[in-house]
């Protein structure tokens, strides 16, 4: 029995003129996610990505659980082709379904016809059926309201698709329709899932994680490779640029006060990110930020966070809590690779009393004592890059 | 000229050991030539076995014991896990007591976590400021319901020695049932033990740490007493371990054996490396020492005023120069022996530990001791 994946889009379909320039764009992606699988044809018609693999090997399950994490997905299902008379349609209906339909007690049969050629309308075909498949699996009952399974036949310009629910798709956009922005990240919870979120809107990611041996360690770096990675399941393959930062903490630590630490380093690692971004194609940075959660994120001292950039800055966390930011960062698996203990970046410099209310011209006046620019030069020629995939 | 490669200086050797050139050899002699199956009874599985038994009778002969009373593991953790969840098995019906200590490796603590879980009593004795668990301690601890008392030899961060004769006083003065096990990882190989004479049915040893390869260790266990094994299969080592053994690596044991130095004379040795390191960091303002002076000479643990053990051992470590900060199982979390020794926050926090081996000469410390002073000076202070 021929098989396919079927592809609805989401908020995609209510693109205009558009439309087609994203749906070239989700194919590409879906093709590039499902290379590793095997041989596959994708087409597209009427609002449906028709997915069908070119052997009997294909891996069906791990097909879908790619698929599964592509943005700009509404919805998606495995189905079965027969060819587009009634009588095929039964036959296949039911020895594809069997196994279903024996574990459930109600269903009730959808019918769509976008081909109007076909002989029968959709109340036709899906009486046809659901008295068909009610004949052969006697304990089904029929239940229009609240059925364990909903059947549901296409009829389509190129054959009729049978299947047995659909499973939710990512959501969002795809990646690449909503340009380049660079995340900053450091290995925590937040930064990760910043990122995602943005890719969700069909952003591609590039990443900066600054580095500071010996204070952070090898594997706090390795870490961030592994946070990436997760999330290239879903952006696709990110940019990553490591940066040496040493040099400007100690610099910091030693000539500007203490209070301003955490800040002053915030607006270093803003800068540089800016420059790395525009030398990647990037229009917007990407940070992990959430009013209040710490001193270097209230109002005020993203206020002067802010200043150091020209860039738009987006926290798709801002108005979250903890516990929100920590439930998507389980689902997507980036949860126990956080939580190792290697981060803490830079507890050593971290003031005992940081400036929660920073005044911005206070902080210019503190940054005086630093030669800003050869900082951020050195750190520039400094950075590494690589691609994580 | 310049030389620009630095020697690599390792001072992790509690972590584990380079290994040595035997131990190589006779690694790679067992998986080209010798890899016969020694429960085979061809003469390929025979040559296997031979070799094995060569092992065994090294180990034997190190602790004065009958070869049946080894048995080869992957290493100390399952030694540890055989020897503490067999006693218990075994000695069950006759009390729900446990006594063991706080600063024991985990793969001891973990196992005794889980039958405390499951409803045995587990006294857990702290040691004092030194490290030291306190013989009144271990003598009070022991009642006549104690079926298992689990006391390592020599701690694995501060290089402590405990007195486990104790609890074999203590054991056989009151007649507990208790089986004693003695986790003595760190000390195989560097003092000279005799486990019946100490009163010891069950002692844990491991290759790596006596420059023989990862992946195996074993248990010594006296012939009077019985444990149930955990897994079951062929009955090899004598149904206490089953799975083929792991004759390379049994074989690399052996060479690590053959390598080894006279245990006396070596530990003299280390003790004058070791003096003369305490000295070097006597210069160095700031500096704490956490190992008592009578701990085994091949650890000191120190701490290093205002700079975090991370910060200070990724910077030695761009220098080729290898320490720790804490133990090498516990990455990251604060070390649990320090803490339950009572030291401060600050204390556990700037903690480092250099191990020592016979590897290791007065030029590694005076490379260390440089290193250190320049890292203090250079990196910045935590508060």
């Amino acid at each position: 029995m021929k098989e396919v994946i079927l592809i609805k889009y989401g908020e995609m379909a209510l693109k205009g003129l558009n439309r087609s320039t994203f749906e070239a764009l989700l194919i590409k992606n879906l093709k590039k996610a499902l290379k590793p699988i095997g041989e596959i044809e994708i087409t597209r018609s009427q609002s449906t990505i028709f997915i069908e693999p070119q052997s009997d090997e294909f891996d069906f399950n791990r097909a879908l659980e790619k698929v599964k994490k592509v943005f700009g997905i509404a919805a998606f299902s495995r189905a079965c082709v027969a060819n587009k008379n009634i009588q095929d349609i039964l036959k296949k209906a039911e020895a594809y379904l069997a196994e279903r339909l024996k574990e459930i007690k109600t269903f009730k049969v959808e019918a769509k016809r976008s081909d109007k050629k076909f002989p029968l309308t959709s109340p036709q075909i899906s009486a046809q059926l659901g008295g068909y498949l009610l004949k052969r699996f006697p304990h089904l009952k029929v239940d229009v309201h609240n059925p364990d399974e909903i059947v549901t036949v296409e009829v389509r310009d190129f054959g009729a698709y049978i299947r047995a629910g659909q499973l939710a798709g990512a959501g969002g956009m795809p990646v690449g329709s909503g340009g380049r922005a660079a995340v900053l990240i450091s290995g925590g919870i937040d930064s990760p899932v910043a990122a995602w979120m943005m890719a969700k809107r069909g952003i591609e990611l590039c990443a900066v994680h600054f580095a500071s041996p010996p204070y952070t360690s090898e594997r706090a770096e390795i870490k961030v490779r592994q946070l990436l990675e997760k999330v290239a399941e879903y952006s696709g393959e990110i940019k990553l640029a490591v940066v040496p930062f040493t040099e400007i903490q100690e610099e910091i630590g030693k000539k500007c006060p203490e209070e301003y630490f955490t800040l002053i380093m915030r607006r270093f690692m803003m800068m540089i990110s800016e420059r790395i971004a525009k030398d990647n194609g990037c229009l917007a940075l990407i940070t992990g930020e959430s009013v209040g959660q710490v001193a270097s994120q209230t109002i005020q001292a993203l206020a002067v966070t802010d200043a150091a950039t020209e860039m738009p800055v987006f926290r798709p966390l801002i108005g979250m809590d903890k516990e929100e930011i920590v439930e998507i960062s389980r689902k997507i698996d980036t949860f126990e690779i956080s939580i190792q203990p290697y981060d803490d970046c830079c507890t050593v410099f971290t003031p005992r009393h940081p400036k929660t209310k920073p005044q911005l011209e206070q902080i210019i006046k503190a940054e005086q004592a630093l030669d800003i620019e050869t900082l951020i030069d050195n750190a520039i020629k400094g950075t590494r890059y690589s691609i994580i995939e | 000229m310049v030389c620009l490669v630095r020697k690599l200086v390792y001072l992790d050797n509690s972590a584990t050991t380079k290994p040595c050139e035997t131990a190589v050899e006779r690694i790679n002699n067992a998986l080209r030539e010798n890899w016969g199956n020694p429960s085979s009874l061809h003469g390929l599985g025979i040559k296997a076995e031979q070799e094995m038994n060569r092992a065994r009778q090294a180990v034997a002969d190190l602790l004065s014991c009958r070869t049946d009373e080894i048995f080869f593991t992957s290493g100390g953790t399952e030694a540890n896990n055989i020897a503490i969840m067999g006693a218990v098995n075994a000695r069950r019906r006759r009390g729900k007591r446990i006594v063991t200590t706080s600063i024991e490796h985990s793969s001891t603590l973990e196992t005794i976590v889980t039958l405390e879980k499951q409803g045995f009593n587990v006294v857990y004795l702290k040691p004092d400021r030194s490290g030291v668990v306190a013989k009144e301690d271990i003598d009070k601890a022991i009642t006549s319901d104690t079926i298992l008392v689990s006391i390592m030899l020599v701690n694995n961060e501060t290089g402590a020695i405990q007195p486990v004769k104790a609890a074999a006083e203590a054991i056989s003065r009151i007649s507990a049932p208790a089986m004693l096990h003695c986790d003595a990882v760190q000390a195989f190989g560097k003092m000279n033990l005799n486990p019946s004479r100490m009163g010891i049915d069950l002692m844990t040893f491991s290759a790596h740490k006596f420059h023989g390869p990862k992946g195996i260790g074993g248990l010594y266990k006296s012939k009077n007493v019985k444990i149930a094994p955990l897994t079951y299969g062929g009955g090899q080592e004598r149904g206490l371990r089953s799975g083929t053994e792991a004759t390379p690596l049994i074989a690399g044991m052996l060479g690590a054996i053959e390598e080894l130095p006279d245990c006396d004379k070596q530990l003299e040795i280390v003790r004058k490396l070791r003096d003369y390191a305490i000295e070097r960091l006597k210069e160095i303002e700031g500096i704490s020492f956490n190992s008592p002076p009578d701990a085994l000479p091949y650890i000191i643990n120190i701490s290093v005023d205002g700079k975090k053990s991370e910060t200070m051992m990724h910077f030695l470590e761009s220098r080729n120069i290898y320490v720790s900060s804490g133990s090498a199982c516990a990455k990251g979390k604060g070390s649990h022996v320090l803490r339950s020794m009572g030291l401060s926050d600050a204390r556990v926090d700037s903690a480092l530990r250099i191990s020592f081996s016979k590897n290791n000469d007065y030029e590694d410390v005076d490379i260390f001791i440089d290193a250190l002073k320049e890292g203090i000076k250079t990196l910045r202070s935590f508060k």
